[in-house]
């Protein structure tokens, strides 16, 4: 645990250092510190532009993580993600209505001028699309008693908002799908300091109920009927879990883009280093081990040394699927793993 | 053997779907202190029962009590704290330790954050010790044979500390060494802290042997009740399980087929176990001479010999004993 958070404090000073232009840790820490600094610049370009996107990273990384945690728990499944109930896609269904059903010239200026990737229009549209899903999943979910069952209900649904999406994609102009794809390549850039401040509320209030939640999840560990007959109310748990999870996800994606596979691989990774499947010590370990990984990822998608921002969803995926096929290698019975 | 107190009663119960009722016109009861085997053929609708009398599933018509209140009336913490369940599945978190596993079973009784104080980790040393498990109590559930598993959950049911338990097929999926160990186990558990149990089992030996009292689950969606050997005895076992072509032995006290019946004659003389199953071999390999067979076993149970009397024929296995009558009785 230790180690962990002496990793992301070094990783949060790496981040901030690294990028087009390279800054000494040391000054990094100074900046911080709010000691004298001779560089100016230095001291703007990290407390304006790297410090607010570091700490998004941080707090994306673990957001993401604890929701595939409670995903993975809730339906014992170890393909299970924040993403995994149509949230994610709910949220894309809200940014595509925005971009591609202004058809006019004028609210596509509107979009344009306010400023694409930390838009409070984007954000407001991905959460009412989140929303709208999670509406739908929890009227759902309190007529079904099987997980089973709910974890398919959640892909299908997933399936439908994502072919919403096509459709409206396939009677576009260009233009309009193109900035639609370049926000679903995921940014941590593009979030604001006053944006920071609601999402920093947003995430810490999300970990503080899931670790709330870690007597239920322990629980759920042995599966839907005996969690029942040891007097927890299924219905009740599994609704706050998935709005848990909803709120985490849905404020991610509609800050950050869609930001795939930290949800799956963290919980995988954290649970085989530490050996335990226990819910009070897995949500703080996978806060940290999400902050490190999306750290990680900035800093790769940063390509230090060059003025290149790679899309950072795909830094993600390109890390996180070799983690999971690692894993799964690892721990022959993954299925028992957890 | 427990004092007789109800602590379960069924009244006029049916139980099953919408569609199909499974089980009807059930009056049961438990007694406090008895091991209760529910005893019936595979989809007989045991679960359904269990199901039903444990409060997952509403039953049909008829109600439950338990200790003198309806089921209805229970709440589902309340439930918890009363019956405590064992279920077929298998468990699948492997990366929780045995104790990790078998503290969960304080469920009911620990605050939000479900920390253990003094007399929860009392409790739960005592059911890994009762159940055997406490030498591997820091191993992880992942690592353990099935029949470990189990025990780790029967444990765990006993933290739940309550007066009821209730196993739905415990022994579905272990071999015969570990059935016996769960039923003794279970037996014991009865016999040492009064609890009550309710298995239910499709394993007819099993239940005959180890229960105080039986439910025996009949053709025609209802329920027989009693001590086994009554059950036995008045011919609802053999009507339970038995067809035209399985036959309860009476003697024997198991179910075999019908036509096994031989004209075979034999007389075995000799060690009462060398003669028990050299009669068990000689009747299945079914060496149907119409004359009668006579057979001496001498040199005890080291090396025994059979000597067909009679004749000069000896042998020094019961295979080649076997070859040879069957050779003999195609000539």
């Amino acid at each position: 645990m230790v180690i962990l958070i002496v990793a992301v404090i070094l990783l949060i000073l790496l981040d901030l250092g690294l990028g087009s232009v390279r800054i000494p840790i040391t000054e990094v820490a100074k900046i911080l510190t709010g000691s004298a600094v001779e560089n100016e610049a230095w001291q703007a370009i990290v407390l304006k532009i790297r410090l607010p996107r570091t700490i998004t990273a941080v707090l994306a990384g673990a957001a993401l993580s604890v929701g595939g945690l409670q995903m993975q728990t809730l339906f014992r499944n170890p393909l299970a993600g924040p993403s995994v109930l149509g949230i994610t896609a709910g949220a894309s269904l809200g940014v595509a209505a925005v971009m591609l059903a202004a058809g006019s010239a004028t609210t596509a200026f509107t979009i344009r001028s306010l400023g694409l990737g930390g838009s409070w229009l984007i954000v407001i549209a991905a959460s009412i699309g989140a929303a709208l899903v999670l509406l739908a999943i929890l009227a759902i979910s309190y007529r079904i008693r099987d997980n089973v069952v709910m974890l398919i209900v959640g892909i299908m649904v997933a399936n439908i908002t994502i072919a919403i999406v096509s459709i409206w994609q396939y009677f576009s102009n260009p233009e309009q799908i193109q900035e639609y794809i370049l926000w679903t390549f995921g940014s941590l850039g593009g979030v604001t300091t006053s944006q920071l401040q609601v999402l920093g509320l947003i995430v810490g209030f999300g970990v503080i109920m899931t670790f709330a939640l870690s007597k239920t999840l322990n629980v759920l560990l042995l599966g839907e009927d005996y969690a029942q007959s040891m007097g927890l109310n299924i219905r009740k748990s599994r609704i706050a879990i998935i709005g848990v999870t909803s709120i985490l996800a849905g404020a991610i994606t509609g800050f950050c883009g869609p930001i795939g596979f930290v949800g799956i691989a963290v919980p995988h990774l954290t649970r085989s280093l530490l050996n335990t499947s226990d819910h009070k010590v897995l949500i703080p370990s996978c806060v940290l081990v999400g902050a490190i990984l999306m750290l990680v990822c900035d800093i790769i998608s940063q390509v230090p040394g060059s003025n290149t921002v790679l899309p950072v969803n795909a830094i993600t995926a390109m890390i996180g699927s070799p983690i999971v096929i690692w894993i799964i290698v690892k721990r022959r019975n993954l299925k028992s793993s957890f | 053997m427990g004092n007789g107190k109800t602590i379960l009663r069924a009244i006029d119960l049916a139980v099953g779907y919408k569609e199909k009722e499974v089980l009807s016109g059930l009056n049961l009861v438990l007694n406090e202190g008895e091991l209760t085997c529910l005893l019936g053929p595979n989809g007989s609708g045991k679960s359904t029962l269990i199901r039903s009398i444990t409060g997952i599933q509403k039953p049909l018509s008829g109600k439950v009590l338990i200790q003198e209140r309806s089921l209805s009336e229970i709440t589902p913490k309340e439930m918890a704290k009363t019956l405590s369940l064992v279920l077929t599945d298998r468990v699948t978190p492997g990366n929780l330790t045995v104790f990790a596993l078998v503290s969960l079973g304080r469920f009911p009784y620990t605050s939000w954050m479900g920390s253990l104080n003094g007399k929860d980790k009392e409790l739960i040393q005592w059911a890994l010790e009762v159940t055997g498990t406490l030498h591997f109590a820091d191993r992880h559930v992942g690592e353990l044979s099935d029949g470990e598993k189990q025990k780790v959950m029967i444990a765990r049911a006993l933290v739940q500390d309550t007066d009821i338990i209730i196993l739905d097929e415990p022994t579905a999926h272990l071999d015969s060494p570990n059935r016996i160990e769960i039923f003794h186990l279970l037996k014991e558990l009865t016999q040492k802290t009064n609890k009550t149990i309710l298995i239910s089992t499709h394993e007819i030996d099993m239940a005959i042997e180890n229960c105080d009292s039986m439910w025996l689950v009949m053709p025609g969606k209802h329920i027989e009740t009693g001590i086994p050997e009554e059950l036995v005895l008045n011919g609802s076992l053999e009507s339970a399980f038995g067809s035209e072509e399985l036959t309860f032995d009476y003697l024997k006290g198991r179910f075999g087929k019908s036509d096994e019946h031989t004209n075979l004659s034999l007389e075995i003389a000799g060690d009462p176990i060398l003669t028990k199953w050299t009669r068990q071999a000689l009747e299945r390999s079914q060496v149907s001479n119409n004359e009668e067979i006579k057979i001496e076993i001498t040199g005890g149970r080291d090396a025994p010999l059979w000597h067909i009397s009679g004749t000069d024929k000896t042998f020094n296995s019961l295979s080649q004993l076997i070859n040879y009558l069957k050779q003999n009785d195609e000539n």
